[in-house]
């Protein structure tokens, strides 16, 4: 289990904006009438995106109230699930992927380019830096190890210089290409596939 | 090797596109009507002749979790969900299916929603595959508006609503009951079984819970019929697999092949060879993180499918394939792995919650060297006490690889950490904390 508390400095505001209430209405309607409550972790995440990447404790009180169930079953939903972030990270929100496959294959090397570029801790966002970043469980691209994920986007296939690369463009407020960082197309083994091999120049 | 006419995702690297009208040139939703009028009797005993296992770990027959469905639709509604909560060490398919062969996926759904008398699907996809969802929803989109899905999908007189569940980062509601607690909007902790979801499942409602690969290669088996698929692999080991090779080889890569394939091609001719060669070869994890290694000595003549690699105390499971060479430090390996359960656990059982700690602090000892000689027996017996004490199979999960470790290289843990607390009495040893005083995130 791992232990997430909500950040000290809380707002007292926070409602949906327009945009936001459409894309959450929209999704209430894709579960069965009375069941609405099934839509909680994706206006956790809708309110997440709305807010600068973090869930303040208002927001959750406001779902709670939009999906009529209790305050505290939204607190527990927040809470459990590891993607909710419940203090400030930096507008570009770097996790690392350090579980054992991307391990063996150097993921260490990426932390230390985050320590050097970034800030000395994980989860640590310093005033003058738009990123914070973060070392993570497995993110589920095995093959292109090591990887990291820069909000939605993956990064595959990287080691230390490259990620340095990449973490100068976030620094000067660019947004670095995903995708496999040697070149590779998709999970096909780099040189010398062997299977579907007709297709492979159609 | 597997003839290439034989691989059911042609598309697997993306070499022919991934919308609609090249879906069906590769042959999906061409006659998904026919398929459906010889009705559903037929479609659940082709999946039985097929011999197809589930794909998600667990490898329960399809056909047959099928068959559990009640005949007739009661008060309740049916409900069809799609297990693509991929987070497991090692794994990287499903991914490669939701972006790729997004149209089998949506035509497995609908043939399996008819099968089971479900007229709404759910998708759930873990949410750190935002974009590969959006691609799916893309082509769900595409799949509505050609009116193969929705009212009277695809003409087969059956109606079917997809919609996608992203989860939010927790290994656990891979579990099919967790993840079924997910949908419905609390936390990821798995149900006591029984009741199976098969009769009291999504909102107590009959519930058939599926991996994404196993219902995308439902349609090509109904297409070229049971026997096929049978024909590969072995018997009850039957058909194609993706398989993730990771780790140290030369070119990590996905692949499709026959079951019961030999590991060693698997690494030397797909993923290029192990870094530094074969003698270079320290342990293979063959199925993803939950999975307990084989050394080496095995790995020459071992063969890829479920009952042959039981046979050797582990498991196929997702076919994740993690290579760990010479260079590595295998206890290091594994204590990051028990660091991934510990993370991951729910909290719902104490014996997992607590004792994927132990494990986790234990194995970081000794891959320093700190532990002392009766920790390692203590280790397994920790792992004994939670192996089958929990209510899901998270506690073997988390468990077996530890006790793959004990079991094939204790000699290499009893090396490193050899000293006699009796003797030495200054060593300060915590074997009994509150874990969140160790946590580092705390």
């Amino acid at each position: 289990m791992s232990l997430k508390r909500p950040a000290k400095d809380q707002p007292v505001n926070f409602e949906f904006n327009s945009y936001s209430l459409e894309a959450a209405n929209k999704i209430i309607s894709k579960y069965p009438k009375g069941k609405q409550k099934s839509a909680v972790m994706a206006l956790l995440y809708i309110a997440q995106k709305q807010n600068n990447n973090w869930i303040p404790l208002v927001a959750m009180k406001y779902i709670a109230k939009l999906l009529d169930m209790p305050y505290i079953k939204v607190y527990e939903v927040a809470t459990f699930y590891s993607m909710f972030n419940l203090s400030p990270v930096g507008k570009y929100f770097i996790q690392v992927c350090t579980t054992t496959p991307c391990m063996i294959r150097g993921a260490g090397k990426l932390v230390e380019a985050c320590k050097e570029k970034i800030s000395e801790n994980e989860s640590e966002l310093l005033p003058d830096k738009n990123c914070s970043w973060m070392e993570v469980e497995c993110l589920g691209a095995c093959v292109t190890a090591p990887m990291m994920q820069i909000n939605d986007d993956y990064y595959e296939d990287l080691d230390k210089e490259k990620t340095l690369e990449i973490l100068d463009k976030i620094l000067k407020d660019e947004k670095p290409k995903p995708g496999s960082y040697r070149g590779r197309i998709n999970n096909e083994p780099e040189n010398g596939r062997k299977t579907l091999m007709e297709l492979k120049n159609a | 090797m597997l003839k290439d006419q034989d691989r059911i995702f042609q598309n697997l690297y993306n070499d022919l596109g991934s919308d609609l009208t090249s879906a069906q040139k590769r042959g999906d939703w061409v006659n998904t009507k026919e398929i459906t009028e010889k009705g559903r009797d037929w479609i659940i005993n082709e999946i039985k002749d097929s011999q197809l296992r589930g794909r998600g770990g667990a490898g329960f027959p399809t056909g047959l979790k099928w068959s559990f469905a009640p005949k007739e639709v009661g008060s309740r509604p049916h409900y069809l969900v799609i297990n693509g909560d991929e987070s497991e060490p090692g794994t990287c398919k499903d991914r490669d299916i939701l972006r790729f062969e997004p149209h089998k996926l949506i035509e497995g759904c609908l043939i399996a929603s008819y099968s089971i008398q479900a007229n709404v699907c759910y998708i759930y996809i873990r949410g750190e595959y935002f974009v590969d969802g959006q691609k799916l929803q893309a082509a769900i989109d595409e799949a509505y508006e050609k009116k193969l899905i929705g009212k009277n999908a695809a003409g087969t007189g059956w109606d079917l609503d997809i919609y996608i569940h992203y989860g939010a980062g927790a290994y656990i509601c891979g579990e099919e009951t967790a993840l079924l607690e997910s949908i419905e909007g609390n936390k990821g902790q798995p149900r006591l079984k029984p009741p199976f979801p098969a009769l009291i499942g999504l909102y107590g409602c009959p519930t058939i819970i599926n991996n994404v690969e196993t219902i995308a290669v439902v349609p090509t088996i109904l297409r070229r019929g049971g026997k096929w698929f049978a024909s590969l692999g072995r018997e009850k080991n039957t058909g194609t697999k993706i398989f993730c090779i990771s780790g140290n080889v030369n070119n990590p890569c996905n692949v499709e092949e026959e079951m019961n394939i030999p590991l060693k091609e698997l690494i030397e001719v797909h993923a290029g060879g192990v870094i530094g060669g074969w003698d270079n070869l320290q342990a293979v994890i063959p199925g993803g993180s939950s999975m307990p290694l084989i050394p080496k000595e095995k790995c020459e003549t071992l063969t890829m499918d479920f009952d042959s690699l039981v046979a050797e105390k582990s498991g196929l499971g997702t076919a994740g394939v993690v290579v760990i060479n010479k260079d590595q430090d295998i206890i290091k390996c594994m204590a990051r792995i028990a660091r991934f359960y510990k993370h991951e656990s729910c909290g719902q059982c104490t014996p997992c919650r607590e004792g994927s700690g132990w494990m986790w602090r234990m194995l970081e000892r000794m891959a320093k060297g700190e532990a002392s000689k009766d920790e390692i027996e203590m280790l397994g017996d920790v792992t004994k006490q939670i192996e089958g004490h929990t209510i899901c199979a998270f506690g073997e999960g988390s468990s077996w690889p530890v006790q793959g470790l004990l079991r094939h290289f204790k000699d290499e843990i009893k090396k490193r950490n050899n000293f006699d607390p009796i003797v030495k009495e200054t060593q300060n040893i915590p074997y009994l904390v509150d874990q969140h005083l160790l946590d580092k995130n705390a």
